[in-house]
């Protein structure tokens, strides 16, 4: 299967759960769905089409916080690709279910999105610090920039 | 539970702390008798905030900082963020610094492989080994040194390039240092393979099935040696690994052994990398030389020697990331210790934490600890005797 066959796949499995997808180069997707989709959509590619889960990435941006869940498609050597699923979540309260149900290697890297950005992920199984410690004040979030944006905002992504 | 089995029931803490490693880390063994029942891993003991630092450091800054994340592997962290920044600015990297990432790479794996070949032999009672894996990685800090002006922290790789050339003059040198390794690990093969001590200790303990590998996304020879056949260099080509001649390797039994046998494999076919990139080194520029990185994202993958390690960086435009994330290896390889630990003997527990290679130092922190009365019943030396112990012991009864 070549690159392009494997964008079809991923295309044709989510359906129309992609709110927009992006092909920035052929060996990365960036594909943006609803909070409410997200653990359909990583299920899909995790259990359904056989994606390796990489990580996930977190950021507040200049209007929202998006969560980047990284998939890598290698089943066909040489022709790696790697699939993000985005979800852009409200500023003041960023919250999105949980995907361990599903990827159960997402469980520490969730853990670590709570403690340093402070998005909720509900319904995680054991929602506990894994960095920070015990005594680290809470509502204190090291990787958070502050208020939104209120000036000229950056194309989204 | 009777009460009897409450007071048998012991917490093993194994870590924090060690001079001498760079990652700390907890694990709570809780054994009843000799079997580890569950085991809790507590990770963050010396979280440095990189990702927070990386933010206020431009473009070409980050790579130092990255560097020193791993001491061990401190060129896969700066080779997979300049892919990240290259893949955002969409730059095309000169062949000559594609073939000097490449080398740098392997020549990283192999001493890292080497010296962990060496923790494996001490933890068994190998001491030998240990001696022998440290000796012989030596050669390849000193052509490090010959190469890059440094044992460790190469300071290579910038984003768009590589940061200074190769001495061509070295590559001969180079090449007969790399046939005494050969010789050298054709012996530690041997005697991995031959000795039915190492079969006995390792062959089935702590085993990692192929579907516990996929489930907890394992990576590099941890899941290679359960069947999975996941390396970056094959499967999201980079560098300059889609034009030499290579082959993965894989096992199928996900234990200790298999562990060891594809670390030790793995060096034959990376002196040949290292080989083919000395031999066909080809000649020109060593840096695309980058004005800028556009507003975008970027996602930089590399294979380092403890698996795959991931780097994402989002660029606004100005000279430093909004955002960049680190993913190392370890972060998903030990959450697989509750696979792999569970249900066996503590006198094995030792060589199964460390066979996916966490730098794991810290075992000589183990302590065995009264879950009552928080009092210490044996140390890591203990431990580490108990386990050598059992390596005569077996010996013994093979009449050897």
């Amino acid at each position: 299967m070549d690159r392009e066959q494997i964008v079809q796949q991923v295309r044709d499995a989510l359906g129309d759960k992609i709110k927009r997808l992006h092909v920035a180069n052929p060996r990365r997707v960036y594909v943006t769905v609803e909070p409410g989709d997200v653990v359909e959509a990583t299920r899909i590619l995790h259990k359904d089409l056989g994606a390796r889960f990489n990580i996930a990435s977190g950021m507040q941006t200049q209007t929202d916080f998006e969560v980047l869940y990284h998939f890598a498609f290698e089943e066909e050597a040489p022709n790696g690709v790697l699939v993000t699923v985005r979800v852009h979540l409200d500023h003041e309260n960023p919250s999105v279910d949980s995907v361990v149900g599903s990827v159960p290697a997402a469980r520490w890297i969730e853990q670590e999105m709570n403690e340093l950005l402070g998005i909720e992920f509900r319904n995680h199984p054991e929602m506990k610090r894994l960095l920070l410690s015990e005594d680290w004040p809470k509502g204190v979030y090291p990787l958070r920039h502050g208020k939104p944006w209120e000036g000229k905002v950056e194309k989204k992504l | 539970m009777s009460n009897k089995a409450e007071r048998t029931k012991s917490i093993v803490p194994i870590g924090p702390y060690h001079p001498l490693q760079e990652e700390p880390e907890l694990f709570r063994l809780h054994v009843e008798g000799e079997t580890v029942v569950d085991v809790d891993v507590d990770i963050g003991w010396n979280h440095r905030g990189i990702e927070k630092l990386a933010e206020s450091r431009t473009w070409d800054q980050v790579p130092f900082l990255v560097e020193r994340i791993c001491g061990i592997c401190s060129n896969s962290h700066p080779l997979a963020y300049v892919q990240a920044v290259e893949d955002c600015a969409g730059v095309e990297v000169p062949e000559r610094a594609l073939y000097i990432r490449t080398l740098v790479a392997e020549l990283e794996r192999l001493h890292s492989h080497l010296l962990w070949v060496g923790l494996a032999g001490h933890f068994l009672g190998y001491n030998t080994v240990f001696m022998w894996g440290w000796k012989y990685r030596e050669p390849i800090l000193d052509i490090f040194e010959e190469l890059t002006g440094n044992r460790n922290h190469y300071a290579m790789m910038r984003p768009g390039g590589v940061r200074r050339d190769v001495d061509e003059s070295l590559f001969p040198d180079i090449h007969r240092k790399l046939d005494e390794v050969w010789k050298q690990l054709e012996l530690i093969a041997g005697a991995v393979t031959d000795d039915p001590v190492l079969h006995a200790r390792l062959k089935g303990i702590g085993v990692l099935s192929r579907e516990d590998a996929i489930a907890y996304s394992a990576l590099g020879p941890t899941s290679r040696a359960s069947g999975v056949p996941a390396d970056i260099r094959r499967n999201h080509p980079y560098a300059a690994y889609d034009r030499l001649e290579w082959k993965v390797i894989t096992t199928e039994n996900g234990d200790v052994y298999d562990k060891a046998i594809v670390r030790v494999l793995e060096s034959f076919e990376t002196i040949k990398i290292i080989r083919q990139c000395l031999d066909r080194m080809p000649k020109g520029e060593i840096d695309a030389k980058m004005k800028e990185v556009p507003p975008g994202e970027g996602i930089g993958i590399a294979e380092a020697p403890r698996g795959e390690v991931f780097h994402y960086v989002r660029s606004d435009g100005t000279n430093s990331p909004i955002r960049h994330k680190v993913r190392a290896p370890t972060y998903m390889n030990l959450p697989t210790c509750k696979a792999t630990v569970i249900g066996e003997s503590i006198t094995d527990a030792t060589i199964i934490l460390a066979a996916i290679d966490p730098c794991y130092c810290c075992t000589e922190r183990l302590a065995v600890v009264d879950a009552d009365t928080q009092k210490p019943l044996m140390t890591g030396k203990d431990l580490v005797r108990l386990s050598q112990e059992k390596t005569l012991r077996i010996r013994k009864e093979l009449g050897l």
